[in-house]
């Protein structure tokens, strides 16, 4: 009984500790945007919760150490959201954070989209949409060639599940039952011109269902809830002999009011105004 | 050479692939190993060969995902789908990021021959060598490619290496060398140099002969490396001969042709006639109608070379 007690205890430790990381994240993706006067914040922000405890709990890696054989990777297959990859990695200490506001600069390693040559912790260069799960799979089938035993995380957008070969991977995935491997599907329902689930009939539910018919693990969780995060990745880890895809609901744009759940936010950056506003909020104390 | 035992490159291929003695290989293949000859290597070593089932770009994608954990896969299917269908996945996970890909490509020409024009790949050349850090090896024989397979293997870095369905005459003995970045000069004409790559460097080799007979002596250039290209050869045939041909089975826009006008243009103005297929799309018929009808044959060869000498 008290052990529960305790574990429970540092339970809610962990969460709050994260989520205050998390509003860093959050604040270090407004800054480079603002400071880049162009970005992608919406599906940088829905991701900012996700991003946090994947390299700030889950991920078994060294920021010292970034290209270290047997560390768990991750593919962000939705590479437009590179300021919250970069936000987090800053974070992290793979380098300095004042490079942040180098962001898209023509002497910043920090490009529009994440290139694994450029920045230490970046673990695929990624941007043309739908290309992301097919190389985690290489990458899982790799640590299970070589009996390793590292975890490959991939995060894709809903909108991106439009390209095809993200189901011609998921194939893949089944087919090679790769437990190692754990898909985050960011579903903050938009997209540049629209709302996903009106473009091409897509909600979580049916990107559930479909994950499951292609032989995934799959669960549904609300993609900003830290607690609900962590129990995900661990159940992922306990499944075995099949790949696991946690669909997460997500806001777009999660933590700034303004930007909230408003498609213009997919690739626009905050005025000075805005950024004012944006950072007062995220600097608001719970 | 009519008599000699002929052998597709893709069956080479195949061979030499494995005999590779290094552990980190791991080949890819979409639903075609049976006819890229990545068989023998699956029946070998089934551990390190991945079906992807008919989905070339999930191919490339998984290559490249292996690749970026010290893998070296060799991901094979026809050209036409290695090259135009993946285009976007070589450009973005494996061009950009350098990792170390052999993209292999069958069925490469005109030469395929029955299936016709859908599986005739002849932009692979113009798609490949317009990405930054892609090799480009089209190797024009049994000991050729088997050494070139060798060579790719240890060489770090994204190849595209372009393969025949068609059985060719093998050209060169055991021993010879091959580098990545040179070409082969064979004889030393100085009434023409013709360069070519892939399986027509067989038909020039005959037409090389056929004009021998005729007295007009021509050197013949097997160019299987097209990126990074042999410029002091280049250079070196066109000061040394008097009119240079280019000759293959690839369109004549963005091929071995218009990489060799790229440094002559810029470093040794000189007039070169380009043969090769003419901007259109190819169509089904035996590989030697084919060839004939689209001027790359050993007769034409000879006769475009004796219409523009004289």
């Amino acid at each position: 009984m008290r052990e529960s007690i305790l574990s429970k205890y540092m339970k809610i430790t962990k969460v709050e500790a994260l989520e205050k990381i998390a509003k860093r994240i959050r604040m270090n993706i407004i800054q480079e945007i603002y400071y880049a006067k162009s970005g992608h914040p919406g599906g940088s922000l829905s991701i900012a919760d996700i991003l946090t405890v994947l390299y700030f709990n889950e991920m078994h890696i060294n920021e010292k150490e970034p290209q270290a054989e047997g560390r768990d990777k991750l593919v962000l297959s939705k590479g437009h959201a590179s300021s919250a990859l970069y936000a987090v990695l800053a974070e992290k200490g793979y380098f300095p954070k004042e490079e942040l506001v180098s962001f898209r600069n023509i002497s910043s390693n920090l490009q529009g989209h994440p290139d694994m040559n450029k920045v230490a912790g970046v673990d695929m260069t990624t941007g043309s949409l739908g290309q992301g799960l097919s190389v985690a799979n290489g990458m899982a089938l790799a640590s299970k060639m070589d009996q390793r035993g590292n975890r490959v995380y991939c995060i894709l957008g809903d909108g991106e599940l439009q390209e095809g070969q993200i189901w011609e991977a998921a194939m893949t995935s089944s087919k090679y039952e790769l437990d190692n491997l754990c898909v985050i599907v960011d579903c903050n329902n938009l997209q540049l011109t629209g709302k996903t689930e009106e473009i091409k009939n897509l909600n979580y539910e049916d990107i559930e269902q479909k994950f499951r018919c292609f032989g995934f693990n799959t669960n549904i969780i609300d993609g900003h809830n830290i607690e609900a995060i962590l129990d995900a990745f661990s159940k992922a880890e306990m499944c075995k002999n099949k790949p696991t895809a946690i669909i997460t609901k997500t806001v777009k744009g999660k933590g700034v009011s303004f930007m909230e759940n408003n498609p213009n936010w997919h690739g626009k950056a905050p005025n000075d105004e805005e950024y004012r506003k944006a950072i007062e909020e995220l600097s608001v104390e719970k | 050479m009519d008599n000699e035992e002929k052998i597709a490159t893709r069956e080479s291929f195949g061979r030499a692939l494995s005999e590779l003695k290094e552990n980190r290989i791991v080949v890819l293949d979409a639903d075609l190993d049976s006819s890229t000859k990545t068989e023998y290597f699956k029946k070998l070593y089934p551990d390190r060969f991945i079906q992807n089932g008919i989905a070339e770009a999930d191919m490339i994608g998984t290559a490249a995902g292996l690749a970026a954990c010290g893998k070296i896969p060799f991901a094979s299917t026809f050209s036409a789908f290695a090259t135009g269908r993946c285009y976007d996945q070589i450009r973005t996970s494996i061009a950009y990021p350098k990792l170390n890909v052999k993209i292999c490509g069958t069925h490469s020409g005109i030469t395929v021959g029955e299936d016709g024009a859908t599986h005739q790949m002849l932009e692979d050349i113009s798609l490949m060598r317009s990405l930054p850090n892609m090799t480009v090896i089209s190797p024009a024989d049994d000991i050729s490619t088997k050494a070139l397979v060798n060579k790719i293997a240890r060489y770090e870095g994204p190849v595209y290496l372009r393969l025949s369905r068609m059985n060719t005459p093998v050209i060169y003995k055991d021993d010879e060398k091959f580098e990545i970045g040179k070409g082969k000069q064979i004889g030393d004409g100085k009434d023409a140099t013709i360069f070519s790559t892939g399986d027509v460097v067989a038909e020039c080799i005959k037409a090389q002969e056929l004009l021998k007979n005729e007295n007009i002596n021509i050197r013949v250039v097997d160019m299987y490396s097209i990126k990074p290209i042999d410029t002091e050869l280049i250079l070196k045939c066109a000061s040394e001969t008097k009119v240079l041909f280019s000759v293959e089975d690839h369109n004549i826009i963005g091929g071995l042709g218009t990489a060799i006008a790229d440094i002559l243009c810029e470093q040794c103005p000189k007039k070169l006639i380009k043969m090769g297929i003419p901007d259109c799309f190819g169509h089904s018929g035996r590989p030697s109608d084919l060839m004939k009808y689209f001027g790359i044959d050993a007769n034409s060869i000879v006769e475009k070379i004796k219409e523009e000498i004289n």
